[in-house]
């Protein structure tokens, strides 16, 4: 009964295997063509009909990026500030996260609400004020005012995953350190960081990409060209000359790179980090 | 006596440690949502604040402006569009992908070929998928090649730039871009799901369709439920996707209140009246929030 079970029909077979190929090619094309597009020259985009490869085949739409101080400046400033971001994040919501599954304390359930339901603030509520804001403590166009206000959007996530990631740990090990004499920080040091590795990689990863990827402030909140991040260069680009798409679609992988490299990496971490954190928290 | 003082000090130093611990996360979270929050309540009560000197406090006509300004009720109901078919096309598609994924049949290498191939709209940014959809859906581009080479279309369509097809297209960007964070998450659902539960049904002589609807549906519920209400809340929400692929034009064809919120502010200088925008926002996403949140806790 079991192995009959096993053998399905060969047309139930061939029916999925169409299936998951149209679905592949819903998801997968659209990059595809931006991947071929970025080896094309310009004048061949739009060509009628149109052609996966040109035999104009080039890097040259790549090399005009890696030419241009200007827009390596901007992998640069994302790098930094992904970087900056992601260090940061983890460590605050390391402590934190410590705070609420090793103690009980007066405000601990209401903090607790606030901090998840900040998560739905919208971005766009926060923005009119902190123009204001970031102007008033002299933050305005630099890479703090980006750091800081990414951090309100990366914390709250973290703190969630860091303490459920906590909890499952039992309260022996860090008790342990501290009847040798240790202090709750070297506790928090020695040995819950260190077990944590694998939740510490999934959340430093989303906050990565969230922060690789943010748009609205970095629009709003920074204003000359050396300050700008990776999606608003690609923006930039849209304006600057009359649409280099070539060079649009070049700038698109570079600038996707880092987080596909991370994804592919960490795929697995990654998947079970996220679906945890949206399903159950 | 020093005894007892020692004693005290000990006692608040328990008490006052896991604040400690938290002290960097408050202070940011003071700053950065609780003050804001409060200003743009504020604002939303005055006159044109930032562009006024001595801005007077007018009460609530700003939220009376705004809710009877006709552009307005254009962006709500184009948020609600929006919002509501890309959730409802997002949990469909992220789904049948699941399910198809999920299948016994086939190989695991064939499996994570096609998983890697399915998440792959989700690590792009939306700088980029804007971009790579406006060279999709321009004019001259591949889609209306293949529409038109397959007869379905007569003539070039301006899927973004005309009036009747913006806000589907946009839409169907969305789509495109959302469905993974389900897909992914229905994968860990069915994954879940006790095969027991199966073969007791097909025992009792079920079909495919019946244990889909009466035992993968049921199963997935809390997840289905949970993503959809954050998937509100995100939609709802989004800025960067719609600004950068058609700015909520055609004339105002996809202004949703983000960018009519935005627009407010930054291109009108009027900040007040932006800012009572966005506390509307605010309160719609809380109203959200809360039944997300409670949806939560009675499930466990």
């Amino acid at each position: 009964m079991n192995s009959q079970k096993e053998k399905a029909p060969i047309w139930a077979k061939i029916l999925l295997l169409i299936g998951l190929c149209i679905g592949a090619v819903y998801a997968g094309f659209p990059v595809f063509w931006m991947f071929v597009c970025s080896f094309k020259p310009n004048t061949e985009i739009f060509a009628y009909p149109p052609r996966i490869f040109s035999d104009a085949f080039s890097f040259s739409a790549y090399a005009q990026i890696f030419r241009d101080p200007s827009k390596v400046r901007f992998f640069i400033n994302s790098y930094f500030v992904a970087g900056v971001v992601t260090v940061l994040t983890l460590i605050v919501s390391i402590l934190a996260s410590y705070s609420f599954s090793r103690f009980d304390f007066k405000f601990k359930k209401i903090l607790n609400m606030m901090i998840i339901s900040v998560q739905a603030v919208p971005p766009i509520t926060l923005l009119i004020p902190y123009f204001g804001l970031i102007v008033a403590l002299k933050l305005f166009n630099t890479y703090w005012a980006l750091i800081l206000t990414y951090m309100v959007f990366t914390l709250p996530y973290a703190i969630i995953m860091m303490t459920g990631y906590f909890n499952t740990l039992p309260r022996d090990l860090d008790e342990a350190v501290m009847i040798d004499g240790g202090s709750r920080l070297l506790a928090l040091r020695r040995v819950l960081v260190p077990i944590s590795v694998p939740g510490l990689i999934s959340v430093g990863l989303y906050t990565f990409m969230q922060a690789w990827n943010e748009y609205l402030f970095a629009l709003t909140l920074t204003k000359t060209v050396e300050m700008r991040t990776v999606p608003i260069g690609i923006q930039l680009l849209m304006g600057q000359h009359s649409y280099e798409w070539n060079e649009m679609m070049a700038m698109s992988i570079l600038g996707s790179l880092p987080v596909v490299i991370l994804f592919l990496f960490f795929q697995r971490h990654f998947i079970g980090g996220m679906t945890a954190g949206s399903v159950k928290s | 006596m020093i005894a007892a003082r020692r004693n005290t000090t000990t006692k608040f130093q328990k008490k006052i440690t896991p604040y400690l611990f938290l002290t960097p996360t408050l202070a940011l979270m003071f700053v950065l949502m609780v003050i804001p929050i409060v200003m743009v309540i504020r604002y939303s009560a005055m006159d044109n604040v930032i562009m006024n000197k001595s801005p007077q406090v007018i009460g609530f006509s700003n939220y009376v402006r705004i809710l009877s300004d006709k552009n307005f009720h254009t962006a709500v109901s184009n948020t609600i569009f929006f919002t509501v078919v890309s959730v409802i096309a997002h949990m469909a598609i992220g789904l049948s992908f699941a399910m198809m994924l999920n299948t016994t049949v086939l190989s695991n290498m064939t499996k994570s070929f096609f998983r890697v191939i399915y998440v792959l709209p989700w690590v792009f940014t939306a700088a980029i998928i804007a971009i790579l959809w406006r060279l999709l859906l321009n004019p001259n581009g591949v889609i209306n090649y293949f529409l038109e080479s397959l007869g379905l279309i007569s003539e070039k369509v301006e899927w973004l730039g005309s009036r009747k097809t913006a806000l589907g297209a946009l839409t169907f960007i969305n789509i495109w871009s959302g469905y993974p964070f389900y897909m992914v998450s229905l994968l860990a659902g069915l994954q879940g799901i006790s095969h027991d539960l199966y073969e007791a049904s097909e025992v009792d002589g079920a079909t495919k369709v019946q244990q889909f609807f009466y035992i993968t549906i049921p199963q997935l519920k809390p997840i289905i439920v949970s993503m959809a209400m954050l998937d509100c809340i995100w939609t709802m929400q989004q800025f960067s996707l719609v600004w950068m692929t058609t700015g909520g034009g055609p004339i105002r064809a996809t202004e949703m209140i983000s960018t009519y919120t935005y627009k407010l502010a930054f291109s009108k200088y009027e900040f007040s009246m932006a800012s009572a925008s966005a506390v509307l926002i605010l309160v719609f996403s809380m109203i959200l929030a809360f039944v997300y949140v409670k949806s939560q806790v009675s499930r466990d």
